[in-house]
């Protein structure tokens, strides 16, 4: 079975969530949008408090082409345009705040009824640009620029990503093994925009039910490659050099090695936008650990706040840490007043039993990380650089082609938060670029 | 809510720690320990004791008086103390033995800042120091015998290396030492450092440290195998010169050293090739010592000598990273 160097083998723990059916969140009656919800230039909000918004309303536009708005989640007024915690970054970011009217009616003409297969490319693009749709595998990077490859770049391979090789988390495998004609359809569109003949559903192989149900219903043009169980596995360049034996240059992108990746639930949005006109404006979230009552999958409106999101799955237990995500990449939260956005991939509650909560030492070398790194690199010296703050000697060392996967934090027997380190390496040396840009 | 705990990703880790991995080798290294008591006896019981007892104490004290966090709880002085003992005549004096824990420990490990940062490994610098400064005593072997079977007075004799070494000194050829039955040194019924005289107690701990993945094959195999060869190569040019491979193999330190000293992650390469070209160094240099230099054993020499060469191999052997360009 296909898969890349290094990797980790962390309990899986989805039998917390794995076999529950998507269940629909109850409507909230109040609903926080952020405005930036994807990785890119921002957008600016197009409504004003007191405005009557319908379900599927673009509430702002994007700013350059690397951006994409947000939309009503459903129909009500707006009452603030507020600053809210944004749980990527941590800071007060512009939300738009939306008061239900309960009616939940969509916007006029939505939603349409046509046959993506006879539409144009241009019109493609168009209805996946104005739908907002991003990565949602949780790096929501803006899906239309990624279909949009320069000329020069040859794109012979496409790949949907359903690897889900986060522990915990089910929200694609519960998507693809309930709704797979969704996704299948999505990525038969992508290809048809990307103008290729055939594509790739790469799933690990602890699904097999997923991969059982998909290579019954895919057609010719689609293969199904089932992947070995390993993190990261899903991680786009090691999922593209596992399938394709081919390496993301350092420093390059996809497409210089002619791939494309998408992750499942980003097709099955796809779909929505090009045969319904349906903005991206929910999506299917695992709320799981064992610090939630009862762990679901849910399908939830971008924007709903997270406690009524915990509330629906009985409470919590005990909690000690909140994460936006996995439990490998995912982001801590210190707040519970935060909302649901296009890149959740999950609510994971983590009690403090399951998570590592304790102090570090010193390297002993043992080379655990290097094994780990499915980069290749040096981890030890980076988390030792990052500890003295030495980012110019770690861009030497490689700094920049880490991918924060985890991997080395997660094997290091002294406990040495690596890749904190390389995030306050990375920090240092953007602060350091942009006071050379701006001198 | 109550107050939540925030840090970078990842949010899980392994429960293999470090306190973990020194408890695996101290487990892997008890079956040596065994039989080097069953052999020689309670000197051998009191010889550990004191050892691990003055590492962790000397730690303790020096992290105290330096106001550094006292880290015994690592479990790595225990391992030093019980590498120490194991590396020790059975019959070492308990001041001997109190020095070189303070070397090891002082010398070989907290001035450089403490664990992960020493270069050459503690327990290998104490035994060398002692072997400099107390010839006699260190090379003073207590002949083994049943634990059952202890008399008061202890008698000394030559490790078969040792007797090798004096054969080609005064007969100038390697077949006038004493005959060896090869199950002696297998099972431990030879002269030599309290913990280095059963291979095959030394064997079964390495590859339970193999198994449970705490150490990689590359660095036992590699020594072992480097040594095999090189011995092999100067026995079949010479059998009267040279010890075949076999008795290399299993007599004096090269099983200890091979699966727990040059294994030490502080002061080895860092990632797998460098393992490999530590290994060989550590093989080649242990043969040119024990066929040609003064020392009828160079194992530990060999080691720190190469414990010296690592930020070079490291430097030298560092991965190519995914999608170099």
């Amino acid at each position: 079975m296909k898969t890349f160097k290094g990797g980790i083998h962390p309990p899986e723990e989805k039998d917390l969530v794995k076999n529950n059916p998507i269940v629909d969140l109850p409507l909230s009656s109040v609903f926080y949008v952020l405005v930036q919800q994807h990785l890119g230039a921002p957008a600016k909000p197009i409504v004003k408090p007191g405005d009557e918004v319908k379900k599927g309303q673009p509430l702002s536009e994007p700013l350059g082409f690397v951006s994409a708005p947000v939309h009503a989640p459903t129909s009500g007024k707006v009452t603030a345009i507020a600053k809210r915690v944004h749980p990527v970054t941590g800071l007060l970011a512009p939300c738009i705040v939306i008061e239900a009217d309960g009616k939940d009616e969509w916007v006029e003409g939505l939603p349409l009824n046509r046959d993506p297969f006879t539409m144009k490319k241009e019109e493609l693009m168009g209805a996946i640009q104005s739908a907002g749709i991003v990565g949602m595998g949780g790096a929501t990077f803006p899906t239309h620029v990624k279909l949009s490859p320069p000329k020069e770049k040859t794109i012979d391979t496409f790949i949907v990503n359903g690897a889900e090789c986060e522990p915990y988390l089910s929200s694609d495998h519960r998507l693809m093994l309930e709704q797979p004609e969704r996704v299948l359809n999505g990525m038969r569109i992508a290809m048809g925009i990307l103008g290729l003949n055939k594509g790739i559903l790469a799933i690990e192989a602890n699904k097999p039910d997923v991969i059982k149900i998909m290579e019954e219903k895919a057609p010719p043009e689609i293969m199904v490659e089932p992947l070995k169980v390993k993190y990261p596995q899903g991680a786009e360049k090691q999922l593209i050099n596992a399938i394709t034996g081919r390496e993301v240059p350092s420093g390059g992108l996809p497409m210089d090695v002619g791939a494309v990746v998408q992750n499942a639930g980003t097709c099955a949005a796809i779909w929505d936008a090009c045969a319904h006109g349906i903005p991206l404006i929910e999506r299917i979230t695992s709320v799981t650990g064992r610090g939630i009552k009862h762990p679901k999958n849910i399908r939830v409106r971008v924007g709903t706040p997270i406690q009524e999101v915990i509330d629906f799955c009985g409470g919590l237990t005990e909690a000690a840490k909140i994460i936006y995500g996995g439990p490998m990449m995912g982001i801590a939260q210190f707040s519970d007043q935060i909302s649901i956005m296009k890149g959740t991939s999950g609510v994971l509650v983590l009690t403090e039993k399951d998570t590592n909560i304790s102090w570090y030492s010193g390297c002993i070398s043992c080379g655990r990380c290097v094994e780990a790194c499915p980069m290749c690199l040096i981890p030890s010296t980076l988390s030792k650089l990052g500890e003295k703050s030495m980012w110019e000697m770690a861009l030497g060392n490689d700094l920049l082609d880490c991918v924060e996967c985890g991997s080395c934090t997660y094997v290091c027997p002294a406990n040495r938060p690596i890749v904190h380190f390389v995030k306050h390496l990375k920090a240092l040396q953007r602060a350091a670029n942009a006071k050379k840009k701006g001198a | 809510m109550k107050d939540l705990f925030v840090s970078s990703s990842p949010h899980i880790h392994s429960p293999e720690d470090t306190p973990w991995i020194m408890r695996q080798v101290i487990y892997a290294l008890i079956p040596g320990a065994l039989i080097g008591v069953y052999f020689f006896g309670i000197p051998a019981v009191t010889v550990i004791a004191v050892a691990v007892v003055s590492c962790v104490v000397v730690e303790a004290l020096w992290q105290k008086l330096t106001g550094k966090d006292i880290t015994i709880a690592d479990g790595s002085a225990v391992l030093t103390g019980l590498l120490l003992a194991m590396n020790l005549p059975s019959g070492s004096p308990w001041w001997l033995v109190c020095l070189g824990s303070l070397i090891a420990i002082i010398v070989g490990k907290q001035v450089y800042g403490g664990l992960g940062n020493n270069p050459f490994n503690p327990a290998l610098v104490a035994r060398v120091f002692l072997l400099i400064s107390f010839p006699v005593q260190m090379t003073t072997w207590p002949q083994p015998r049943s634990f059952f079977s202890q008399a008061a007075d202890t008698v000394t004799g030559a490790t078969p290396l040792g007797a090798l070494k004096t054969a080609i000194f005064e007969h100038g050829t390697v077949t006038a030492a004493p005959h060896l039955n090869l199950m002696d040194p297998f099972l431990g019924n030879i002269g030599g450092s309290l913990g280095e005289i059963s291979a095959l107690a030394l064997i079964l701990g390495g590859i339970y440290l193999i198994v449970r993945k705490v150490i990689s094959w590359h660095i036992p195999v590699c020594y072992i195998g480097s040594v095999a060869v090189m011995t092999g190569i100067f026995w079949f040019i010479n059998p009267n010169m040279y010890a075949d491979p076999a008795f290399h193999l299993i007599s004096g330190g090269l099983m200890l050293g091979a699966f727990f000293m040059a294994t030490d992650m502080v002061t080895t390469p860092i990632t797998n090739k460098g393992k490999i070209v530590f290994a060989i160094g550590c093989g080649v240099i242990t043969v040119i010592i024990r066929l040609w230099g003064g020392y009828p054993e160079g194992v530990s020499f060999a080691i720190l000598i190469m414990n010296a060469l690592v930020p070079l191999i490291n430097k030298a052997t560092k991965p190519g990273k995914f999608g170099a360009v």
